[in-house]
């Protein structure tokens, strides 16, 4: 029953894309060159498909749709959470809550803001913040007056917002190591800045600064892709 | 009016990693309201965040997993989506959120507590035991004593305007000290600054009347 059931999930994906985000996640080719580092073996879905079914989750409540951001996803949440210390059970547990607010908040999800990908790894940091300090992760709230509004965005914020996801990917594998294992280790072990320093018996500063670099060069190539995108129309 | 002092973007890397802890997390996410710079940076982290999350080596979930999720869905009013709570907010506020919510109100509605020397403050609650926050509120004109740290202290402008020998901090910016840093902030004139500062030990003071007082006003 699960192997048929998946059988067909595992074809429907790109004509979700085709009926309910037609024109969002299908329309730019270009971005297709870039897909090839995507490729990683264990994923069988591309970030488009992903995108394409988080849309359709939003729009009308899509279950199968549901279903394959629930198989890339799910698994993994539970390793992000075993990472930073949950037990087997507890990440279940985590799991689950994280998926019950991507379908309840599915509405909300913005491709021109951000990828699947990020969109999934906040709530799951949240959950996991909430579960572990008893707390909520403090954020601004986007429909606050007080809120001073984002410049105005690029015509296509959508293909550009695509587009570095797949930049991002790529340039993080192109890190040197130590800046690698600096970012794994921000984002994994929940350590802060002074204690992945001691972790590793170097100055704080030196820690500082090797973060800065990554996210420099991170950022470096973000920033020569948006200028390429706002070129294009022009060319 | 546009924001000159920014925060560091390690802070907004552990910001973004859920890495930092409650206090200094409140102080980001308040800045990042009235800052779109740093907003734009935050999402990159997260970005970032993202882009690692995605490669991780997938754990597998139970057998069931799904099917006990989509049954928590069917039997509850959990399958409905969220809306977003506060759809329309026409009146105009002056603390941001998440600010706001954890004091309880806005700016009018605050019961400020007197701290001495002429300056109010309001304790906030949170989970971190080393660190404190507060909302002060200091009358325009008037300086802080002079103060040193024994750790770090982040200091976020919401109303007026406060000068140290580094330049002017208005609404929005965030003030930076570390035990390096002796410093004198003074108030601006025409206007009382209130700000909300974030900090990981106690001041030092450098005048004996305010190490005196400083067990009694607990800051």
């Amino acid at each position: 029953m699960r192997h048929s059931q998946n059988a067909v999930f595992m074809r429907e994906p790109r004509s979700y894309l085709r009926l309910v985000v037609a024109g969002q996640a299908t329309s730019p080719t270009s971005e297709e060159g870039h897909r090839s580092m995507d490729d990683a073996p264990t994923r069988e879905f591309d970030a488009g498909d992903l995108r394409g079914c988080l849309c359709a989750v939003g729009a009308c409540q899509d279950r199968a749709a549901f279903r394959v951001l629930f198989d890339h996803f799910a698994p993994r949440v539970k390793a992000y959470c075993q990472r930073l210390g949950c037990t087997p059970q507890l990440a279940e547990e985590l799991v689950q809550e994280t998926m019950v607010k991507v379908w309840r908040k599915a509405n909300l999800f913005d491709p021109a803001k951000s990828a699947p990908s990020t969109w999934i790894f906040r709530i799951a940091r949240n959950q996991r913040i909430d579960a572990f300090r008893r707390e909520d992760h403090p954020e601004f709230d986007p429909s606050d007056p007080c809120l001073i509004p984002d410049e105005p965005q690029p015509a296509d914020a959508a293909l550009q917002q695509r587009q570095s996801e797949a930049l991002l990917h790529t340039t993080l594998e192109t890190l040197p190591e130590e800046q690698k294992l600096l970012l794994q280790m921000s984002f994994f072990q929940d350590m802060s800045h002074g204690v992945i320093a001691e972790t590793l018996n170097l100055p704080l500063g030196t820690v500082k600064s090797r973060l800065r670099l990554a996210m420099a060069k991170l950022r470096a190539r973000l920033d020569e892709n948006q200028v390429s995108v706002v070129e294009e129309p022009g060319h | 009016m546009k924001i000159s002092h920014h925060l560091p973007q390690e802070t907004l890397l552990a910001y973004g990693a859920g890495s930092l802890s409650e206090a200094w997390s409140l102080l980001v996410a308040t800045h990042l309201a009235l800052c779109p710079s740093c907003r734009e940076l935050a999402n990159s982290m997260e970005g970032i965040g993202g882009a690692l999350f995605n490669t991780l080596a997938p754990a597998a979930v139970s057998y069931d997993a799904f099917d006990k999720l989509m049954q928590t869905l069917d039997d509850s009013a959990l399958d409905t989506p969220l809306v977003d709570k506060n759809p329309v907010r026409a009146a105009p506020a002056i603390l941001p959120e998440p600010l706001r919510s954890r004091l309880g109100g806005d700016l009018y509605a605050l019961k400020w507590r007197r701290l001495g020397m002429g300056v109010f403050h309001i304790p906030i609650k949170t989970s971190d035991g080393k660190v404190s926050a507060r909302v002060l509120k200091v009358p325009a004109g008037q300086p802080v004593p002079m103060h040193s740290h024994n750790g770090d202290e982040m200091t976020l402008v919401l109303v007026g305007s406060f000068l140290t020998y580094q330049g002017s901090f208005g609404r929005g910016d965030v003030e930076l000290a570390d035990p390096s840093i002796e410093h004198m902030p003074i108030a601006a004139p025409g206007e009382d600054c209130i700000c909300l500062a974030v900090t990981d030990a106690p001041l030092r003071f450098k005048s004996l009347a305010a190490r005196l007082l400083q067990p009694f006003l607990g800051i």
